[in-house]
């Protein structure tokens, strides 16, 4: 029998979506180890929080008033405090950006098995199994976790978001971080850079992406474009390079669309662009290579090569 | 001043890659230099060249195979690396991240570098953990997912740039030494030139095991174990438009139609 900790994310004022996924993830490890859901907020308005954190299979709430946002010294020394009195089976968190700026810090401090970016979670013959890809998601293996206290981060997307009111009880967990140790401070926010053009507000959105090659042939893609009127966007590689501005990338860090149809072409899939493609309704993609992820959530898929099948699209487009 | 760039050999999968009993093949596995590392391999060798750092040496914890890999980052201006290996590494100890921390360490307390530069992830596994895990076997500060970097060498303090999610980036001091985890667009890593790569051949890579180290085999016992490898299964019911480029593109153009982003 051991307990859960999971330690929820939040951002200006608001708790973030995959929190709740943290909690339906948190609530079935806990019941396959035979333990506890203890879930943790730390700094924010905790006490807004707790009422949407109230959620059916989490045994405690414990609260943390310590800073408006994320620090990660900060972070790393309440919940090494937390552990020490919790003392959980396992650490889960969400797999953000944040997770991985204090997570294996607190598995070097507790000499925790440290597993990220997890797909799927379960308890055999009392070992932990936690799913996760390799190779540019193009395989999947499960990974058995030592039975030492283990540090897990979950891919955000994978689980459904827990409902379900509760009565929970809620504890004030005290702890001050020693001045001392605190040895970065953030300084403040800022928005990444904008775009003349939107491509969420587009119905017809094209993705291009590394496959394209040059920069040259990036006219092929414009034609396409202007045939169907349809807007230009890009994966972070070709962001990366200049050739588009920052406000057209389309991912986990850039934007977020929601298009009638998504055209990716030369766009492998990984995982921190497929997130910010799930909105869109049909997604088509053309890739050159079988077991490119991109296929997994495709509803249409064509295996090819986009210098043969763009040209010729640009002209049936045309013709219609 | 000193800049320590942790430098990795990733593998992928060739596009016609099987898997044979829960594994890919060697033979179906092609090695490449890590996206991430290139970029934390250009931040430091511009600051050299601006004059802010004097030395820039990679790690990287490899089989022999990887020096051509290490070749490329001596070719891009490295100018010297290290590469820890011995047999006990081969299978199973470096899948955990905590493993790979606690062989660079000692390489970095060697070396005393004022900054480490990692990749935010490495391509083939993609546990985008090691840099700060790294930070806290050597009790120094760090930084993840950084995509701007000013030093204030002075002050001993430098100011990065962490990407968050959706557009959002935070602005952080951090007390140095540190480590930072590198995000790709910081800069534009150069191509190695010619006669970079032919320098490169001739260099000596300095090869260390983990007992040169004084790691005990005890402490490379891995936290976790890979199990079989599966393809994964796909998610929802996508459908294969097959035949030629022109069918396939004919398809695709009654489908634009269809579902109304093209006009007929
Ligand atoms: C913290 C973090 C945040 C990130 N945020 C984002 C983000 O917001 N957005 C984003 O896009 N990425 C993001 N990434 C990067 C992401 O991990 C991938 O590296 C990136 O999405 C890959 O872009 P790509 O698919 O264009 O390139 P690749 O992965 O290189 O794929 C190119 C594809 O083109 C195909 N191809 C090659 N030739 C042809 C041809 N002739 N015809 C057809 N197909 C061809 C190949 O088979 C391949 O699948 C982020 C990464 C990290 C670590
Ligand atoms: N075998 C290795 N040798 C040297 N550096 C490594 C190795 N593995 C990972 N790293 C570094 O750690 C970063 C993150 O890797 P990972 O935590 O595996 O995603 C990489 O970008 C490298 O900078």
């Amino acid at each position: 029998m051991s307990d859960v900790l999971a330690v929820v994310e939040h951002r200006r004022g608001e708790l973030r979506p995959v929190s709740f996924e943290l909690l339906t993830a948190g609530r079935d490890l806990a019941a396959a180890m035979d333990g506890e859901l203890h879930v943790a907020v730390i700094g924010g308005p905790v006490d807004r929080y707790v009422d949407r954190l109230n959620r059916a299979g989490v045994d405690v709430i414990h609260t943390v008033d310590n800073g408006a946002e994320f620090n990660h010294d900060v972070y790393v020394q309440t919940v090494d405090a937390l552990c020490q009195t919790l003392e959980p089976g396992v650490l889960l968190t969400p797999h953000t950006v944040n997770a991985l700026d204090y997570v294996p810090a607190v598995a070097i401090d507790r000499e925790m098995a440290l597993v990220t970016d997890v797909l799927e979670l379960s308890v055999e013959d009392d070992t932990l199994l936690a799913t996760r890809e390799f190779y540019e998601s193009k395989v999947t293996a499960s990974m058995a976790v030592e039975d030492t206290p283990r540090a897990v981060t979950i891919r955000p997307g994978e689980w459904p978001a827990a409902e379900g009111i509760a009565e929970t009880e809620v504890r004030f967990f005290e702890f001050e971080p020693d001045d001392e140790s605190i040895k970065s401070h953030v300084e403040g926010y800022e928005e990444a850079g904008s775009s003349e053009v939107d491509v969420t507000a587009a119905d017809f959105l094209i993705g291009v992406g590394r496959g394209i090659g040059e920069v040259e042939n990036l006219a092929l893609i414009e034609d396409l474009a202007e045939a169907g009127d349809a807007t230009i966007a890009a994966s972070r590689p070709l962001v990366d390079k200049g050739w588009f501005e920052t406000g057209r990338q389309v991912g986990q860090s850039g934007k977020t669309v929601s298009p009638d149809v998504y055209l990716a072409i030369g766009i492998s899939g990984a995982v921190q662009h497929v997130a910010g493609i799930k909105g869109a309704d049909t997604i088509v993609a053309i890739n050159t290579d079988p077991h490119a992820p991109i296929f997994d959530i495709a509803d249409q898929a064509i295996v090819g090569d986009l210098f043969e099948i763009v040209p010729a699209l640009t002209e049936q487009v045309h013709t219609q | 001043m000193k800049i320590l760039v942790t430098f990795a050999e990733v593998a992928a999968v060739a596009d016609n890659f099987e898997i044979e009993d829960g594994a890919v093949d060697e033979r179906y596995l092609e090695y490449d230099l890590n996206e991430w590392d290139e970029y934390a391999l250009e931040e430091a060798v511009s600051l050299r060249e601006e004059g802010v750092a004097d030395e820039v040496v990679t790690v990287t914890i490899g089989p022999e195979r990887s020096e051509d890999t290490i070749r490329m980052a001596l070719a891009k201006g490295a100018d010297r690396a290290v590469r820890i290996w011995d047999e006990s590494l081969a299978d199973g100890p470096l899948e955990d991240v905590t493993t790979r921390a606690a062989l660079i360490a000692p390489v970095v307390e060697e070396e005393d570098p004022t900054l480490v530069l990692s990749g935010v992830q490495a391509a083939d596994d993609g546990y985008g953990a090691t840099g700060v895990a790294l930070a806290r076997v050597l009790e120094s500060q760090w930084a993840a997912v950084v995509n701007d970097l000013t030093l204030d060498l002075p002050n001993n303090t430098a100011r990065v740039r962490r990407e968050l999610e959706g557009g959002i980036e935070e602005l952080t001091q951090i007390n140095l030494p540190a480590v930072l985890t590198i995000q790709s667009g910081i800069n534009n890593p150069r191509y190695a030139s010619l006669r970079g790569l032919q320098q490169a051949q001739t260099q000596e890579i300095d090869l260390r095991t983990p007992g040169d180290l004084d790691i005990e085999p005890e402490s490379l016992k891995p936290g976790l174990t890979r199990g079989k490898l599966a393809e994964p299964e796909p998610k929802g019911d996508t459908e294969y438009v097959e035949g030629e480029p022109d069918d396939q593109a004919e398809a695709i153009a009654g489908l634009l139609v269809e579902h109304g982003v093209v006009e007929e």
